[in-house]
């Protein structure tokens, strides 16, 4: 397998008193070049299983595997999109992509990598500005160009698109679907939208909460582009919309109880 | 700036010069001490003119530089130092607030017993007024790196000495700018204190000449050169700089 998550565990406060565990014995295979998304309300873990991919955190139990390498750390093999564009405000468009490129290429051919994405991303119009110049959905595009440019093996998206408005988000998935087409990486994409996820992924990862843990796990058969009022789709959305239900009212439940305001 | 805001600037500047003017006119004051705006104006002139206001001037921007080069070195290395260790912070933090929270004017009489009455004395003054308000703003530029930003370095493989040096420095310099901002006015204040109690040259000292001298057309004009430049060089060159940085970097 490609990328393999083995009875994986996170707790935090680990040997304390507010030891909280987020989640354990997970269990994933993904495969290579696919578009797999992970799919959950808030606070199942979702995001951390990711940075865990990213190596930016710790696993508490099991391993994850890249092409059978245990992940210890952050490594350029495995590029990140968080949900902020996280773009140097002192660095033009080119220069924050060819930013982690510095030394490992050459300056001309760092530049040409630059160029090309840039052009995926359809902003080689831009690649002179500096990013305070850019609306938010041009950032996040930099964003993306910045993290193919290193050639990662796996691209790791952590709600790419959360703080983009309607609009701007549609245009966002039919670029990553095209770019998606064109190099064929393969995609780890954490959302808690229903939509996003059904519209974009091979398979659709859905994780419940408290313990979190993965309760469903399916591949969407629909070819793209999906239309939003196929049929088909339509099904897949009610469905998981079914499974998330029972979660967000645990979450709800929960809450309120905490609250047990009184109203006499 | 519009033409407006100019023309209200200057109104105001003629009300006032009027209004003193009037007073003076009134002859309540006895001429010694209450001088009237244009023997302030000529005497301005004729300091300017026969040079000897040049030279204190002169002498002030060198004290000046040369203090607050060192005030700059020194706070950078002592912020850097209290931004990135915990430990030294916890350590040795709380007296740099303690030290920053001393007025300049205090240190002359010991820059005075270590230096003498020379030049060196005001630009340890200077140094001391400078540095510690440089330093406290270079560890906060230093604890202000977003780490959003620090984390996106790692997921590229950029991490340690090199993170240091592509990501941490560039995105402290915001605050980095303040902290300039402030040492300079730290220690232009610093400055003067130090030079009223020395033995000159320099703008402090003439203005304790003319103290003497019971000149209080010239103390009076001093004054004025004294906060012109201030307001001048904070507005021209350190508000401005720090703008457009704050703006690039996308705080503003």
């Amino acid at each position: 397998m490609f990328l393999e998550f083995e009875d994986i565990g996170k707790r935090f406060g680990e040997a304390t008193e507010n030891e909280f565990e987020v989640f354990k014995g997970v269990n994933i295979s993904i495969e290579n070049n696919q578009f797999v998304s992970i799919l959950g309300p808030s606070g199942c873990g979702k995001s951390t299983l990711l940075s865990m991919v990213a190596g930016l955190e710790d696993t508490s139990e099991g391993a994850i595997k890249l092409e059978g390498q245990e992940i210890t750390g952050p490594d350029p093999e495995r590029g990140m999109v968080f949900q902020q564009p996280s773009l140097f405000p002192w660095l033009t468009v080119r220069e924050n992509v060819m930013f982690p490129l510095k030394k490992k290429r050459s300056k001309k051919e760092a530049e040409a990598r630059a160029e090309h994405f840039l052009k995926m991303v359809h902003l080689s119009s831009s690649s002179s500005r500096y990013t305070y110049e850019l609306s938010g959905g041009m950032q996040q595009r930099v964003a993306i160009a910045r993290a193919l440019a290193m050639d990662p093996k796996v691209l790791l998206m952590d709600e790419p698109f959360g703080a983009l408005d309607e609009q701007t988000r549609h245009i966002l998935h039919r670029e990553l679907l095209s770019i998606w087409e064109e190099t064929r990486k393969t995609i780890l994409f954490v959302t808690h939208s229903i939509q996003e996820a059904i519209k974009l992924s091979d398979r659709v990862i859905v994780m419940g909460t408290r313990p979190g843990r993965i309760i469903a796990d399916f591949s969407i058969d629909v070819p793209r582009p999906r239309a939003r009022d196929d049929e088909k789709v339509i099904g897949w959305e009610k469905h998981v919309m079914e499974l998330l239900e029972k979660e967000i009212d645990k979450v709800l439940k929960e809450e309120l109880d905490n609250e047990s305001v009184s109203y006499n | 700036m519009n033409l407006s805001l100019i023309t209200k600037r200057i109104v105001f500047l003629v009300v006032v010069a009027g209004i003193w003017q009037g007073i003076y006119a009134l002859n309540i004051f006895e001429d010694i001490i209450f001088p009237s705006p244009l023997t302030v104006v000529s005497s301005l002139y004729e300091g300017f003119a026969d040079g000897d206001l040049v030279t204190a001037l002169g002498a002030s921007f060198r004290h000046l530089f040369s203090g607050l080069i060192l005030a700059i070195l020194f706070g950078t290395v002592l912020g850097v130092l209290l931004g990135k260790s915990r430990e030294a912070d916890e350590t040795a933090g709380m007296y740099l607030v303690a030290l920053q929270s001393i007025p300049s004017i205090v240190w002359v009489p010991l820059a005075i017993m270590i230096f003498g009455f020379s030049e060196a004395a005001v630009v340890f003054v200077v140094v001391l007024g400078g540095t510690f308000v440089m330093a406290l703003n270079v560890r906060s530029a230093i604890r202000s790196v977003p780490p959003h930003l620090l984390r996106a370095a790692r997921t590229m493989g950029v991490s340690g000495m090199s993170q240091f040096f592509r990501v941490e420095i560039p995105a402290s310099v915001p605050y980095f700018m303040s902290g300039l901002r402030l040492a300079w006015a730290f220690s232009w204040r610093a400055l003067m204190a130090g030079e009223l109690l020395s033995n000159g040259p320099g703008l402090g000292y003439s203005l304790r000449y003319a103290q003497d001298y019971a000149r209080m057309d010239q103390v009076i004009g001093i004054i004025i050169i004294i906060g012109v430049i201030g307001a001048v060089v904070d507005q021209l060159v350190f508000s401005k700089l720090e703008k457009n940085v704050m703006k690039r970097w996308g705080i503003l």
